[in-house]
């Protein structure tokens, strides 16, 4: 593997970092597909994602969830699949499967024995083509979404904090604010109409990414791409609206209550750059992150954890779901914390401002750059060796950038954040009104 | 007019049939047993310039205090040792592209991290001055303790932590099997001389195992752990008692008022990774609840809608393994719930699994071995839990031979014995209000205080 030295601060040995080296090759059929193909024999494993570039910031007002319930539906059978077929053709090849809905896209994924390639392709090619939804499998999977959403919400602590209750502070607008697993009414209020209307205009193989990734052979895979999706009538790709919103300059700050939650917590939400019209600026972010939060000797860690002693738990990440890079603008770099109840939020605040002005102050420490920048780049290698992550994230990179080699170039990316870099992003967190989110511990004991 | 209808389409293309894959080599395993007691398993993976490595150490003790001890001896390793204090290692840790992280549960300690291939050294010296030389000072230890007694309340305020607990009680009683969570009163009593104590006594190279996977020389590595772990010396762990025998009773209620869903849970023994039916109660619990395909997922979800991610699975602690279900339901729908997999758990239990069934059954298990060992992470973490059991490499090999040769009649008969509903005990954590009196038509039925 070729290797990048990174920009290292003065009194730093240098050290290499690895870049891996995939080959990524790039076609796209009449009819608009995009597909990228990245052969690699070194298990027999393939690995196939269909990204859809929409997400729950695109969903209808009135239809809150839509997009989360459509990603379910499309498990439900499509012209040549039954209901509750497509899992078991997967499974019954020795895969495995999933989808996932994301602010601003939809992915369907398969990892499998290399040999079952070809149904893979079909599944997917099938639904893209004329997923068959019924009233009856439409009301079972708003069911099975409201359990979803009791699960992983109503009835836990800190359920939806703070992806869900953060977003409403930190943003104005209906795409921005509102809450993608849905209001209950609103999903049950969905009609086949709406599916049909969803699928029309977002779901159009020109408005999609395939990414077939591992043990395959590049001819004989173009072959079965071409035979399966070549035969879907393009239609209209829809323009992506800009979501983007101003950068406040004032503090924003609201309190919810969590019956169910023994301890408060804390989420505050920055804005970062917009990371697709300027990748090495957002970087700098990501590596901030680092630096904030990643292990002992982060500088959270150290100021909250090990001698304030004022917080059980700390975090700092980019999007949502904390993946820096499946995320278009605007986007957060998000601050949580978990904490006791003798502990103040505006005493935190306070020690998270001292300790990014430190950094815009002084710099990082000797060293401090090129350990954490090492630390990233093992931890991008660690996803890229599984055929899976590698296709989720030059998927993404696709989807946003039309350039999924960046999963190549993102160690060398990473190793040239400078430690003015880092500085700059500090300074920038300091200089925009935060959106503060208070949780009050409802069962605090 | 749309241009696409989603309710038509009554299409009759063939389903491609999947090709026959080549398995991946069997990987080869470079072994040594050190002096001192560690056994050492190293892999060459080379797809990435990394090193997985995977240490557990036998961690069986009695009682709340041990586990209270246990879980703080986790939280504090890597807090100090006579030469460097916690920044200092996890600066260490960090410069080499590294990061480690401990757990513990009621069989092992384990130590789990990846770094730099070209840094085993360092990381591998690492790791070997803590083992061998942790302070637990007392500048750290009272406010880490502070933080996991929070911690642990708020562990426990999760609706599955209070159903494993609940489960894992109902099942072992007073056995260290019995809880996966400390308790936080008992956390708050423990001290750091305890816990240095645990530490000598315990942290010991003696039956522990060391697994690397990685973009290394496997006997350069054998020599190099050698070098580095070669002054860890210790005595020998209690065995993990034996399991008590499962007092069979009533359907037990955990009461959590107001609780808009029921977190069904249902276990029981199964038999263990040597025992002959090992393969078949794979397939069976596959079948019934083991994945998406299965009669569960298909009952309760896709059909009736009445929950999210229920799944069955088992597990195989040193002492003894459990088959678990799990379902997380709507309130209102409990009891119908609980009727469906009592049902699907008899079907299994008194009727022959179908040929078609089975077969997909085994194709997932023997497709999915192959996709979990196809990164360093996945193999390093396969290979460590099979070494943790006795089990080696050769499991990759043989495991799906012997999921070739099981029948409808071998998953019937090990059904009988595990899945049967009579075979198994189930805890409800939900609002016992509005549940009880249906489910109380159903089965006997118990409430619990929390």
């Amino acid at each position: 593997m070729p290797t990048v030295p990174p920009r290292t601060e003065t009194n730093t040995i240098a050290v290499s970092l690895p870049a891996p080296s995939y080959p990524v090759e790039k076609t796209s059929l009449a009819n608009g597909l995009r597909v990228v193909l990245a052969p690699d024999h070194t298990a027999p494993v393939v690995a196939v994602a269909v990204h859809y570039d929409v997400g729950f910031r695109s969903e209808p007002e009135g239809r809150t969830g839509f997009a989360h319930l459509f990603e379910h539906l499309m498990f439900q059978g499509s012209e040549n699949v039954g209901k509750a077929e497509h899992p078991k053709y997967v499974q019954a090849a020795g895969g495995m499967f999933n989808g996932s809905t994301h602010p601003d896209h939809t992915d369907y994924y398969e990892l499998l024995p290399s040999g079952a390639l070809e149904r893979a392709l079909f599944l997917e090619a099938d639904r893209m083509r004329a997923p068959r939804i019924t009233r009856e499998n439409l009301d079972n999977q708003i069911a099975v979404v409201q359990e979803e959403i009791r699960v992983n919400v109503m009835n836990r602590p800190y359920g939806g904090f703070p992806w869900i209750t953060l977003p409403p502070v930190a943003f104005d607008t209906f795409p921005n604010t509102h809450n993608g697993y849905g209001d209950f009414h609103e999903l049950q209020a969905a009609s086949l109409d709406d599916a049909e209307d969803f699928f029309d205009k977002y779901y159009a193989p020109g408005n999609a990414v395939l990414t077939v990734v591992g043990d395959f052979d590049t001819e004989n895979a173009l072959r079965m791409i071409d035979r399966y999706f070549a035969g879907i009538p393009p239609r209209p790709v829809p323009v992506r609206p800009s979501f983007a919103e101003p950068v406040r300059t004032e503090d924003r700050r609201a309190v919810l209550t969590d019956p169910l939650a023994p301890r408060p917590a804390l989420a505050v939400g920055y804005r970062v750059p917009d990371p697709t019209a300027d990748l090495p600026a957002f970087l700098a972010y990501d590596v901030l992150t680092h630096v904030l939060s990643a292990g002992d000797a982060s500088r959270l860690e150290r100021r909250l954890v090990q001698k304030d002693r004022s917080v059980i738990s700390v975090s700092t990440y980019l999007g949502t779901f904390g993946d820096p890079f499946d995320q278009r603008d605007p986007l957060l770099l998000t601050f949580e914390a978990c904490h006791p109840a003798e502990s103040s939020s505006a005493a935190i605040l306070t020690a998270v401002d001292e300790e990014l002005d430190r950094i815009t102050a002084d710099g990082l420490e000797p060293g401090e750059l090129a350990r954490v920048q090492a630390r990233i780049v093992s931890g991008l290698l660690r996803e890229a060796d599984d055929a899976l992550g590698r296709a989720l994230g030059m998927a993404a990179f696709e989807l946003h950038r039309g350039r999924p080699e960046l999963i190549n170039e993102l160690p060398g990316l990473v190793g040239a954040v400078t430690s003015d870099g880092v500085r700059a992003a500090a300074a920038a967190l300091r200089a925009q009104g935060r959106s503060v989110l208070e949780l009050r511990a409802g069962a605090a004991s | 007019m749309s241009q696409v209808d989603l309710r038509g389409g009554t299409g009759t293309a063939r389903i491609p049939p999947v090709a026959p894959t080549v398995a991946a080599d069997l990987p080869a395993v470079a072994e040594r047993m050190l002096p001192g007691g560690l056994r050492v398993l190293v892999v060459r993976r080379a797809s990435v310039p990394l090193v997985e490595v995977r240490l557990r150490i036998p961690f069986t003790g009695r009682g709340a205090a041990h586990q209270a001890r246990a879980e703080l001896l986790a939280e504090t390793l890597f807090t100090g040792t006579q030469s460097r204090d916690r920044v200092e290692l996890a600066t260490a840790v960090q410069a080499l592209g590294g990061a480690l992280s401990t757990g513990v549960d009621a069989d092992r300690l384990a130590v789990v991290g990846s770094a730099l291939a070209t840094n085993l050294v360092p990381l591998l010296d690492l790791i070997a001055e803590v083992l061998t030389g942790a302070v637990y000072p007392s500048s750290e230890f009272s406010g880490e303790r502070e933080r996991v007694v929070e911690e642990v309340t708020i562990a426990r305020s999760q609706p599955a932590v209070i159903a494993r607990e609940g489960l894992l009680r109902r099942l072992y009683g007073d056995h260290p099997y019995g809880s996966d969570t400390p308790a936080p009163d008992v956390v708050a009593t423990v001290t750091e001389a305890e816990v240095r104590a645990l530490h000598a006594e315990r942290v010991s190279p003696t039956g522990a195992i060391l697994t690397l996977v990685g973009d290394v020389d496997p006997r350069a590595a054998l020599d190099q752990v050698e070098a580095a772990f070669g002054g860890w010396a210790g005595t020998r762990a209690d065995p993990t008692p034996p399991l008590p025998a499962l007092v069979h009773g009533p359907v037990m209620i955990i009461d959590r008022p107001g609780a808009v869903q029921t977190n069904i849970r249902i276990g029981g023994p199964a038999v263990d990774r040597h025992d002959p039916a090992y393969a078949a109660q794979r397939l069976a619990s596959t079948v019934f609840g083991g994945y998406f395909s299965s009669r569960l997922v298909s009952n309760i979800r896709e059909d009736k809608g009445y929950t999210y991610s229920p799944r069955s699975s088992v597990d195989y602690p040193v002492a003894g393994a459990r088959f678990t279900v799990t379902a997380d339901v709507a309130t209102d729908v409990t009891a119908p719930a609980l009727l469906e997999i009592f049902y699907e758990l008899g079907r299994m239990a008194v009727l022959p699994v179908a040929a078609d069934e089975l077969d997909a059954a085994r194709q997932y298990a023997v497709g999915t071995l192959a996709l979990s060992t196809a990164t360093a992470v996945g193999l390093a973490s396969t290979l460590s839990a099979l070494a943790g059991a006795g089990i080696g490499v050769e499991y990759l090999r043989d495991h799906p031979v012997a999921l070739e040769g099981v029948t409808p009649e071998d998953v019937l008969a090990v059904s009988a014995r595990v899945l049967a509903p009579a075979k198994l005990v189930t805890v409800l954590v939900g609002d016992a209000e509005k549940i009880s009196a249906a489910v109380s038509g159903l089965t006997e039925l118990v409430t619990a205080d929390r």
